[in-house]
């Protein structure tokens, strides 16, 4: 089963013929990702890695009956090719690329709201289902094996670091999903652990989590009323200075809050445990399995 | 990344073209520049520091003066001042109003909405962090429809919702839709007007103006970057290195450079130093898919701060490669970059071709990211 991509997910990769379109692509593709075919304006009729490059999303769409879509196309494009994929019914929508302007992402979010449609970042490295051999991003494939944890996480390597535990303490993943470093995202944490309660192949979560916002809060506040499989929880941020952008756009302590403190403090209530370090997330779900 | 902040003075450009009413002010540079701009007002003036932070009030940077003369002591005095350890490089002249009500308005953007929300209150004069601690009840929310935009009817509800009745309802309205039409056209992550007086002959101006704009939308805005005839964003010279470079850094108070590839790791190496009892000084994060000369680039900038006194690396490799990140770190060292100890720990893609690398430069690794910490704040110890 796992969550939003299974074996059956067929790709679109927006942005194909550009350099990380080119070289994420050959990744997928070596991976096992049924990417079917590639989408960059003026470029129809090209080829990148032994896959068809079209002008259109629905012209991809209609030949290849594609399912979903992973964006690379540059930031002052990306809310333009995410809004086209949403109009020719994809779902879910990947979107890797960083710097993206806040206000074409609402636009974006909103957009697929209506729809119906998940928007996976901006600013992500995608999801990945280890079972289906799928990967719709940037991670790499080797860190995550199969298994029954759900996994969502506000960074890339930090969540390969923890998987990369994981999958030596002999615990699989049923999808991993990089939820995005931006302030504003697609899918939070709280719907993403709805996706995962939903999914028979997920009996546990680990939620990685950083300084900024509340959205750690919302999920904590979830989980307490409305999940019983156990949780694992870590917080990146805990020496963050107020007022700095650590690197993701959303990872700000403003004012008094967004702290880390705050967001343990909060899982702590719900009785899910908090990792002090990347490594005990795996030492701490051996526990609780 | 950061938003561009713009000055008092700036913002308040930019609300003019847009019809919002501010007092009459003019920039100054001089006491003597402030004398004239307090002549040409003729009436009594505040003299208001310009820097990009909070509570310049308290810090004594907003001081009144009745008399021309008086303006350009007052100037003399604020323009030597830092605050919170910025300089004061130029102030604001500006007509004294006679305040009877001072009011709040903002326009932010709501991360969990994902949503503009559009923040009022008739208790304006506090930031609206501590009017949120003090009375929450005397803050009004309104979210704006990303489809429709903020409706003039929506701008009179916000006012009415405020208390305020009759003609004013008007008054304060227009603000809010001149503030969102500033928001659409400049990519505005924050703007507030704090306070807005009403004053005693029952006029609104804006006496302060924040205008934060996304950083990621300046390419939409070369003419405003360009009429700013300053850099965008207050950078010191190893700050600017790193964005040239791409690369995320953040100075802290201690001693440790931290050096990583993504932010997420990166705040966690942060924490496992503090964890084993070391300080940060250095949050550096080189991004996806370094090359040697990225990481010694990144080593280089991180050894200008002269507060580190130790060096940890790590990396996670995925899209980064180790064997050459293990080149950076043999050609910064053999380049005499690298005065401190350096602490190296690396896993992932080419591990091994990195791992043996580093052995034949005598340089030497750890395989986990605790043992790295703890090692680096152990070597830290020893050299104190």
């Amino acid at each position: 089963m796992a969550v939003l991509v299974d074996k059956d997910t067929r790709v679109i990769i927006q942005g194909i013929t550009g350099s990380q379109g080119t070289f994420h692509s050959a990744a997928m593709l070596e991976y096992g990702t049924r990417v079917v075919a590639g989408v960059t304006p003026g470029k129809g009729g090209a080829e990148v890695n032994g896959v068809p490059v079209y002008d259109s999303v629905r012209q991809a769409k209609e030949e290849h009956d594609a399912t979903a879509s992973v964006i690379f196309v540059p930031a002052p494009f990306a809310g333009d090719a995410a809004l086209e994929a949403i109009a020719a019914g994809l779902d879910p929508v990947v979107i890797i690329t960083e710097h993206v302007p806040v206000q074409d992402e609402m636009r974006v979010i909103h957009t697929a709201r209506r729809r119906g449609v998940t928007i996976i970042g901006p600013n992500t490295p995608g999801i990945i289902t280890p079972g289906a051999r799928q990967k719709l991003g940037i991670m790499p494939g080797h860190v995550f094996m199969d298994g029954v944890v759900g996994l969502m996480s506000r960074s890339g390597t930090l969540t390969y670091e923890i998987a990369a535990g994981m999958t030596n303490a002999g615990i699989g993943i049923s999808t991993a999903i990089g939820l995005g470093g931006d302030p504003c995202v697609g899918l939070t944490p709280v719907e993403a652990i709805r996706l995962f309660q939903q999914d028979s192949d997920t009996r546990a979560l680990v939620l990685v989590g950083e300084i900024g916002g509340d959205a750690e809060e919302r999920a904590a506040t979830y989980i307490k009323e409305h999940i019983n499989m156990p949780v694992v929880a870590f917080i990146a941020g805990r020496t963050a200075p107020p007022g700095k952008r650590m690197g993701h756009a959303g990872a700000i302590i403003s004012g008094s809050s967004g702290t880390a403190a705050a967001k343990i403090q909060a899982f702590n209530d719900a009785d899910v445990p908090v990792a002090d370090r990347p490594s005990d997330v795996a030492r701490l779900l051996k526990d609780m399995l | 990344m950061r938003n561009m902040k713009l000055f008092e003075h700036e913002a308040k450009e930019i609300f003019r073209k847009f019809a919002i009413p501010t007092p009459p002010s003019g920039v100054a540079r001089t006491p003597d520049e402030a004398r004239e701009r307090a002549a040409e007002i003729g009436r009594p003036v505040v003299v208001k520091a310009q820097v990009l932070t909070g509570k310049r009030g308290k810090a004594g940077g907003v001081r009144f003066a009745d008399t021309p003369e008086r303006a350009a002591s007052v100037a003399e005095q604020i323009l030597a001042m830092r605050i919170n350890d910025l300089p004061v490089e130029t102030v604001l002249v500006e007509e004294k109003l006679n305040i009877r009500q001072e009011i709040y308005v903002g326009i932010t953007v709501d991360r969990n909405e994902r949503k503009y929300v559009v923040i009022g209150s008739a208790a304006g004069g506090m930031s609206i962090e501590e009017l949120a601690e003090e009375s929450p009840e005397k803050i009004i929310k309104r979210y704006v429809d990303p489809d429709l935009g903020l409706q003039p009817f929506e701008a009179r509800e916000i006012a009415i919702a405020m208390g305020f009745r009759g003609k004013q309802i008007h008054g304060l309205a227009s603000f809010f839709v001149k503030l969102w039409r500033i928001v659409t056209q400049y990519d505005v992550e924050l703007t507030e007007i704090n306070p807005l007086i009403l004053t005693e002959d029952g006029r609104f101006l804006a006496a302060d103006a924040r205008l934060n704009i996304d950083d990621n939308a300046l390419y939409r805005h070369k003419d405003l970057v360009e009429a700013l005839r300053r850099a965008p964003v207050e950078q010191n010279e190893r700050e600017r290195l790193a964005a040239e470079h791409d690369m995320a850094y953040v100075e802290l108070d201690g001693d440790i450079a931290c050096i990583c590839n993504g932010a997420g790791l990166t705040m966690a190496t942060l924490d496992a130093v503090a964890l084993h009892g070391g300080r940060a000084s250095t949050f550096l994060d080189l991004g996806g898919g370094a090359d040697a000369k990225r990481v010694e680039k990144g080593i280089e900038i991180a050894m200008m701060y002269p507060k580190v006194k130790a060096i940890l690396v790590n990396i996670m490799g995925g899209i980064t490669r180790c064997d050459e990140v293990a080149k950076g770190i043999v050609s910064a060292r053999e380049d005499g970059d690298v005065k401190v100890p350096l602490v190296i720990r690396m896993v992932g893609t080419n591990e091994e071709e990195g791992q043996r690398i580093l052995q034949e430069a005598g340089i030497p690794f750890l395989k986990t990211m605790e043992e790295a910490a703890a090692k680096v704040v152990e070597l830290v110890k020893e050299a104190a």
